[in-house]
């Protein structure tokens, strides 16, 4: 078709230096079409390079280095990583992390799970509207105000929610002040933020499963749970595994929730691993021994969304 | 079929009974609203109490006599309007450079050919998986080098190329026809005019979805600001918020939430105006396998 608007006598013509790229040809066109191709991503590949490739390795060659940022950075091999293996504290942060994210995604799986499959159910349109905005609208929130507004809620003297246990006869619980309470509150604090996620991802998963094969689970007479059970939730299986590598990968690096809730206690209850990078970078000034961590977490990130893909075989079914 | 719809009516006890069932299964449904919903009413209700009532159990859930004065006193505690403004160069700062980018290289990707282009595009797909920790510190140490720390600049230009925002982009870009790119280079368009002419007033809603997720994101920033801001004047309204609490802490409740409050405001807008485009962005990456 490109053949009528560039003339094949045209080809082969060249004018001054910049003839190549001014060619009247189907390749004179492709050419100027890959010049601007660069050019159109130019602003990207700097972007990226700059603030994201370039820096990764930077804090990769960092954890080779001791730096306080005054002076030059010093050169000591495997120390960092040596140290990092024999420091208490970062041990129970990624500790923390681990019982944050395994409790945080679950639940954030299995209530956001539940939500989108009752929303299957026959409704007014006003109801299935107000029930979408609850679930979605604290996903626009921030955490960190969010996180300001729970501690107040979750107080163990004059908050709300002890108020309102307390009525049931429960005795107030010690939200924040326990290191057992504050790892759950910090759970339910970044739940309540990040359940509107996975719901939005099922809503979608459950649209895409073809009504033939729920119609033919009702011709055989399977309903209700037996449905919900073998055929549903197998069918939704890749929104499962998309939601569950989604929230890990966030899960992994909590930071604002515990920071504003509970500052990493009490004690080390609630300290995670961005944290302890924040802390060693930032407020110790121990530059190469942050990277070391930053570069643990990276790598652990790589190793648990690996193993999810990996594993992903065994259970996720595509339609 | 009038005819087997009036054969299969169930019998009144099985109507009664579908109605007790439907109402079980709107159960969860409720709860979780609730659950949801509560610490926001409760949030607006305690900011237009008194301070000095603010502690009183059972909360006052609508409170009779609103109480406007915390909203004044969150101005003269922190500089709030400092605040807004800070946070609002910040998202459109980084909002006008992200669509650059991202418009650019997204339609680099998904209409134009070169050399390379496979390779490139996985690589900079790859760079989605590292994480903002792995890169930070080297980028603070950059921004402390150029003396830009504690500048609202400092928030903006690291955050202007995204790998997101180029593939979000490029999905949409993929799914515009490709007869009206033929149509309009028979017409003698340069490769320039067809992007700005043609592709980019179509892409408008797949603009409007990664501008509303960069705003949503950049508002909402906590942990950048919080490495690269020092002084009071610089920050944002997360940080602000924060800030307050700090300062306030369980002393005026009334304030702090009232300060929440006008940060949610934004969000409830952003809602209202995107939630189309929100929830189209949100799911993008799911629905495409």
């Amino acid at each position: 078709m490109r053949m009528a608007a560039n003339p094949q006598s045209f080809k082969g013509r060249r004018h001054g230096p910049l003839g190549w790229l001014r060619e009247q040809s189907y390749t004179g066109t492709a050419r100027r079409k890959a010049l601007m191709a660069y050019l159109f991503l130019l602003p990207t590949i700097l972007g990226i390079l700059i603030f994201t490739a370039g820096p990764v390795i930077v804090s990769l060659a960092l954890s080779f280095f001791s730096w306080d940022v005054i002076n030059d950075p010093v050169f000591i091999g495997f120390n960092n990583y040596r140290r990092l293996f024999h420091d208490q504290i970062v041990l129970t942060a990624f500790v923390n992390t681990g019982i944050f994210v395994v409790l945080a995604v679950s639940l954030q799986v299995l209530v956001g799970l539940l939500l989108a499959m009752r929303m299957q159910q026959r409704m007014p349109r006003w109801l299935r509207y107000v029930f979408r905005s609850a679930f979605f609208i604290p996903l626009l929130t921030s955490g960190a105000t969010i996180s300001v507004v729970m501690a107040y809620m979750f107080n163990q003297e004059f908050g709300t929610i002890n108020y309102y246990l307390g009525l049931f006869g429960i005795s107030a619980i010690p939200w924040l002040n326990d290191a057992k309470w504050a790892m759950i509150t910090v759970v339910l604090t970044y739940v309540w933020q990040q359940l509107g996620f996975t719901f939005l991802v099922f809503t979608g998963g459950l649209k895409s499963i073809s009504r033939e094969i729920l119609d033919a689970a009702d011709v055989d007479g399977i309903t209700g749970w037996r449905r919900a059970w073998y055929i549903t939730i197998p069918l939704l299986s890749p929104s499962i595994l998309f939601a569950t590598v989604i929230g890990v990968i966030g899960a992994l690096q909590v930071f604002t929730e515990p920071t504003v809730l509970t500052q990493g206690g009490p004690g080390d209850a609630t300290r995670t691993a961005v944290m302890i990078i924040y802390e060693a970078a930032f407020q110790y000034l121990q530059v190469g021994y942050g990277s070391t961590v930053a570069v643990l977490l990276f790598v652990v990130i790589l190793g648990v969304t690996g193993v999810q893909f990996w594993s992903s075989r065994r259970w996720v079914f595509y339609q | 079929m009038s005819v087997i719809a009036v054969a299969n009516r169930p019998a009144p006890s099985n109507r009664t009974r579908r109605a007790v069932f439907w109402t079980i299964g709107l159960l969860p449904l409720v709860v979780a609203s609730v659950i949801i919903v509560a610490p926001v009413l409760w949030t607006v209700s305690s900011s237009l109490r008194t301070p000095a009532q603010s502690y009183t159990l059972p909360p006052e859930w609508l409170p009779i006599h609103p109480f406007w004065g915390n909203y004044q006193t969150v101005f003269t505690t922190v500089p709030y309007g400092r605040y807004v403004l800070n946070s609002a160069i910040v998202c459109i700062g980084v909002l006008a450079g992200q669509l650059v980018t991202a418009g650019l290289g997204g339609y680099a990707f998904a209409r134009l050919n070169f050399p390379g282009k496979g390779l490139l595009f996985a690589l900079i797909m790859a760079t989605l998986m590292i994480p903002l920790q792995a890169t930070i510190i080297p980028v603070f140490e950059l921004i402390s080098k150029l003396h830009l720390n504690d500048t609202l600049i400092s928030l903006i230009v690291p955050a202007w190329a995204t790998p997101f925002g180029v593939f979000l982009l490029r999905q949409y870009f993929m799914g515009l026809p490709h007869e009206l790119e033929e149509a309009a280079v028979l017409d003698g368009a340069t490769i320039w005019q067809v992007f700005w002419r043609i592709y980019l007033p179509l892409g408008l809603p797949g603009f409007a979805i990664l501008a509303i997720l960069t705003f949503n994101g950049t508002w909402n920033d906590y942990f950048r600001p919080l490495i690269f801001l020092t002084s009071q004047q610089n920050f944002t309204v997360p940080l602000g918020v924060v800030t307050l609490f700090g300062y306030l802490g369980t002393g005026s409740i009334s304030v702090v939430l009232a300060g929440v409050v006008l940060s949610l405001l934004v969000v409830l807008a952003v809602y209202l105006i995107g939630q189309r485009y929100l929830i189209e962005g949100l799911t993008a990456g799911s629905l495409k396998s």
